[in-house]
């Protein structure tokens, strides 16, 4: 079957706002702006797998249920200090002010978190987080709060468009005005006309060989969000979680939860050393235990202990494990040991409070690796997992700097700078969720109705189908190429002439790319979506390699052979990209936002 | 590493049949890394709907070698060898294309379910306090990833199609999370009865053999919204009661 680009086969709906994502920060925000709007909400996948789903930690809120010493101020500086002080200050500041008040409007709606002794929500140590902070439901946080979001969302007159790709954004005259997608079950074209558009497309993972992602992790918003014109910041920091599974490889990558180590879990070496006593990083020395004994009385809640150094932030506790591998001290299969077993030496009924705790890292292993994660170490080792970098928004309205556009979650910039701390983001898909739907729904009633250019839809037609003309590269061939490049050039440990190259690899990928050629036709067709995908991940591997290239230091995930320390220079700014009047992608500088005099304080506070 | 042939069922609402592929199978590789890899080699267009590869999202369900499988979950080292792995989509949905069905139905009759609704907060803060025993079985059926293996195998729905009459599996266990939700107010029960014909099953469990979650779909959320609607509608003491004073 040819694939026909006549006009008549377009659907078209027209909107007040229309989301792109139906994770945690596309469903908030769809909520948000219902009611009275006309709300469309596209996603991927079906509704509710989005890759939220996967989140097993918990969601970070200073709540106080547990410790009592709890406060947005603390919350707030531990985001600060966790981003290295690179974050939009408002940003933190906004988010640890609102996600108490968004994670309890979550049990308003349904959720049911574990509870306190005395009734109320649970919550657990996490690392960079002072004191327990993070809600949680066992290991499955991420399922419960998509779930309520869904069940929730249903009901408020939302119009959702499952298993559909948006490949573009509509523009006129630099405003947003709509989006152009395909339908995945049958290839055919969908065109969004909105007053606003919010981004929540999740991360870029699928750019990299090893990563925790799902294949829609393609750094889709990133790239609509390019090419319409919006710029793209910190896209240097990508998260390398510490513990991914490495074996057998089929698996490799797949996360293995933090909360292994919140609940006790101790990283060790083949030579059964505990490593991460060796290296504790200056700004840390002071809230981090000196010995086993009192890193394990932390984790279980005792209030004067501080947390083992297994809990140091994740770009810490990874570089640590690629130096134990490097240096000859890794596990079997290429990793370090996760030991949980060991807490059985510290309690009598250990067997059951793992399951009870830790219940899909339980299965996971028992099903994905023969491994009985109550008896025996896992093997783990790093995965791409997150990325700090997105969308340049402003802080308060969540809008980029193309009008009408707004962006969330993931996807969006600012609130984490060089590093997330585990468990901000359920509560950043919140509360930025919330802000975006917020203000793309005011945007939408205060400006009039637009209409796409037709021959903007028909372009965008166009460059859909060009693949089934051709019949040249492979698109899954590229994929892959890509994300080797970029695991090994680009990846936890950087250094300038590999990144150099890496540049120019990618650049010339990019040629490849744009003639892959698919076969078969337009239903439901794997080949074609990924050849789709490949213009998205091109733009954001050029955008992380450039980036990385810029920033000659090492500060938060962006680690440098070349540069090892962190630099004053590299202090002051944050790395802008955008597409040039050449088309060609440019970097600037963009100084970091000062901090306000009770936010200095704040963090001198808490030093 | 050994070299294993598929029957990979093809085709679309209109018909299809079985197509054979080899490929090559590696150390701890599972069903959907097989479908991948065969996609990747020699069917770029072979549909099968995934997400996560970690059994968290419940999109890759259909039948290996006749079983309600995630594949993402379903090792290859765990399938007989010396014969074909038989791949083909999940029986009591219509197929859209390959291993792809259309599930929309299940979301169809969610939106028929009526919400969540809490008591009044317990406290001043607008928040709420109860023991964790009171949400350890609610919490159980919240572990449902909407895979829909359930409904897959459910006779009421597999061979009677009674997708008009009963609910299925599914969504007797989201029905029970709301019923057994410690703060919800909401009463469900003739509804149960009526529109989504809890009567219709007769408790072959079969559901619960299949669910990935390991959730006690029959013993824990169906057998005790039976007994509710029994309770209700079917006591004859009550039945004497309600008519007397005019309560339920
Ligand atoms: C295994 C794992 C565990 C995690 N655990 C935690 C945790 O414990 N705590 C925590 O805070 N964070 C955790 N994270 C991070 C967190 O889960 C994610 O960052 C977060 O869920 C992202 O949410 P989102 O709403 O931005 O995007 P997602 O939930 O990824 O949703 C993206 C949506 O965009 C859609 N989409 C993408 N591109 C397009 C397009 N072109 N057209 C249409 N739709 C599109 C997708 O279909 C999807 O619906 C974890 C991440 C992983 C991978
Ligand atoms: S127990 Fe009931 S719901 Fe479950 S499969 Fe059997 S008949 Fe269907
Ligand atoms: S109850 Fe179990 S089998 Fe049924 S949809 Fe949920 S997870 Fe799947
Ligand atoms: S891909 Fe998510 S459950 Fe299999």
């Amino acid at each position: 079957m040819t694939a026909s680009t006549n006009s008549s086969d377009f659907q078209t709906f027209d909107y007040d706002v229309l989301i792109i994502g139906a994770g945690g920060a596309g469903l908030r925000a769809a909520i948000e702006a219902a009611g009275d709007l006309r709300v469309g909400l596209v996603c991927k996948s079906l509704l509710g797998k989005a890759h939220t789903v996967m989140a097993e930690g918990g969601v970070a809120a200073s709540l106080a249920n547990v410790d009592e010493r709890d406060s947005w101020q603390t919350h707030f500086a531990d985001t600060m200090r966790g981003g290295q002080y690179l974050s939009q200050p408002l940003m933190p500041e906004f988010h640890a002010k609102e996600a108490p008040k968004r994670v309890l409007e979550l049990e308003q709606w349904g959720a049911l978190f574990d509870r306190t002794k005395d009734g109320k929500i649970l919550q657990r140590n996490f690392g960079g987080h002072k004191y327990p902070r993070l809600a949680h439901v066992g290991d499955r946080t991420g399922l419960e709060m998509i779930r309520t979001l869904q069940d929730h969302g249903i009901h408020q007159g939302i119009d959702v468009h499952m298993e559909c790709t948006v490949t573009k954004l509509l523009t006129d005259d630099g405003r947003v005005v709509g989006a152009f997608g395909y339908e995945r079950e049958l290839g055919r074209f969908k065109v969004f006309n909105a007053k606003a558009v919010v981004l929540c497309t999740g991360g870029i993972g699928r750019a990299f060989k090893i990563t925790s992602n799902s294949w829609e992790y393609t750094g889709d918003g990133h790239s609509l969000a390019y090419h319409a014109g919006a710029e793209l910041m910190d896209m240097e920091f990508v998260q390398f979680h510490p513990t991914g599974m490495v074996w057998p490889p089929s698996v490799r990558g797949i996360l293995v939860t933090e909360g292994v180590r919140g609940e006790g879990g101790i990283l060790k070496n083949t030579d059964d050393k505990r490593f991460m006593f060796d290296d504790i990083p200056d700004l840390y020395v002071n809230q981090t235990a000196d010995n086993p004994e009192e890193g394990w009385r932390y984790t279980q809640g005792d209030r004067d202990a501080r947390r083992p150094p297994e809990l140091l932030t994740r770009d810490h506790v990874a570089r640590c494990i690629v130096r134990e591998i490097r240096e000859g001290r890794g596990s079997e299969h290429g990793g370090v040991y996760l030991d949980i077993a060991w807490i059985k030496e510290k309690m009598p009924n250990a067997e059951a409070h793992i399951k009870k705790k830790l219940p899909s890292m339980y299965h996971q292993f028992k099903e994905l690796a023969g491994i009985d994660i109550t008896k025996e170490p896992m093997e783990v080792g790093p995965t791409t997992h997150y990325a700090m970098g997105g969308v340049r928004v402003d802080p308060a309205t969540q809008m980029s700097g193309v009008p009408g556009l707004f962006a969330a979650g993931e996807c969006a910039a600012g609130l984490h700078g060089a590093n997330r701390l585990g468990g901000n983001s359920l509560s950043d898909l919140l509360v930025f969720g919330k802000r975006a739907g917020e203000y793309a729904a005011k945007f939408a009633a205060e400006n009039e109705d637009t209409k796409a250019d037709p021959a903007q839809i028909e372009a965008a037609a166009a460059e859909a189908l060009a693949p089934f003309e051709r019949a040249t590269a492979n698109p899954y061939d590229i994929q892959f190429e890509l994300q080797d490049l970029m695991q090994d050039k680009v990846g936890i440990v950087r250094v300038e002439s590999e990144m150099e190259e890496a540049v120019t690899a990618v650049r010339d990928l990019k040629e490849r790319a744009s003639v892959v050629g698919v076969s078969g036709n337009r239903q439901y067709n794997p080949g074609w979506h990924t050849a789709l995908d490949l213009d998205n991940l091109m733009t954001v591997s050029e955008a992380v390699a450039m980036a990385a290239l810029e920033r000659k230091e090492s500060r938060g995930a962006h680690f440098r052979d070349d540069y090892p320390d962190k630099e004053e220079e590299y202090s002051k700014f944050n790395s802008v990209l955008y597409k040039g009047e050449d088309g060609q992608m440019e970097l600037r500088r963009e100084p970091v936002p000062a901090l306000s005099e009770e936010q200095s304080a704040i963090i001198e506070e808490n030093r | 590493m050994a070299t294993r042939s598929f029957n990979v069922w093809r085709g679309d609402s209109s018909g299809g049949d079985y197509v054979e592929y080899t490929t090559d199978i590696t150390e701890g590789m599972v069903v959907l890394d097989a479908v991948h890899q065969i996609q990747a080699e020699s069917a770029n267009d072979l549909a099968v709907r995934w997400n996560c590869k970690a059994g968290k999202c419940g999109s890759c369900s259909a039948e290996v070698n006749g079983m309600p499988r995630l594949m993402c979950m379903t090792r290859m080292a765990d399938l007989p060898e010396g014969q074909p792995v038989n791949i083909k989509p999940m029986k009591a949905f219509p197929v859209m294309r390959d291993l792809v069905t259309d599930v929309s139905w299940n979301y169809r009759v969610k939106e028929k379910i009526a919400p969540f609704a809490p008591r009044e907060p317990d406290v001043d803060d607008g928040t709420w306090r109860f023991p964790q025993e009171d949400g350890d079985r609610v919490q159980e059926f919240r572990k449902c990833i909407e895979c829909y293996l359930c409904q897959d195998v459910c006779h009421v729905l597999r061979e009677h199609n009674k997708h008009d009459e009963f609910v299925g599996p599914r969504f007797l266990v989201y029905l029970a999370a709301l019923e057994m939700q410690p703060l919800d107010t909401g009463d469900r029960l003739l509804e149960i009865k009526d529109d989504y014909g809890i009567g219709y099953c007769n408790i072959t469990k079969c559901c619960t053999n299949v669910c990935p979650e390991g959730i006690t779909i029959t013993d824990n959320a169906i057998i005790p919204l039976k007994e509710r609607v029994v309770d209700r509608y079917y006591d004859p003491v009550q039945k004497i009661w309600r008519a007397l004073t005019g309560k339920s």
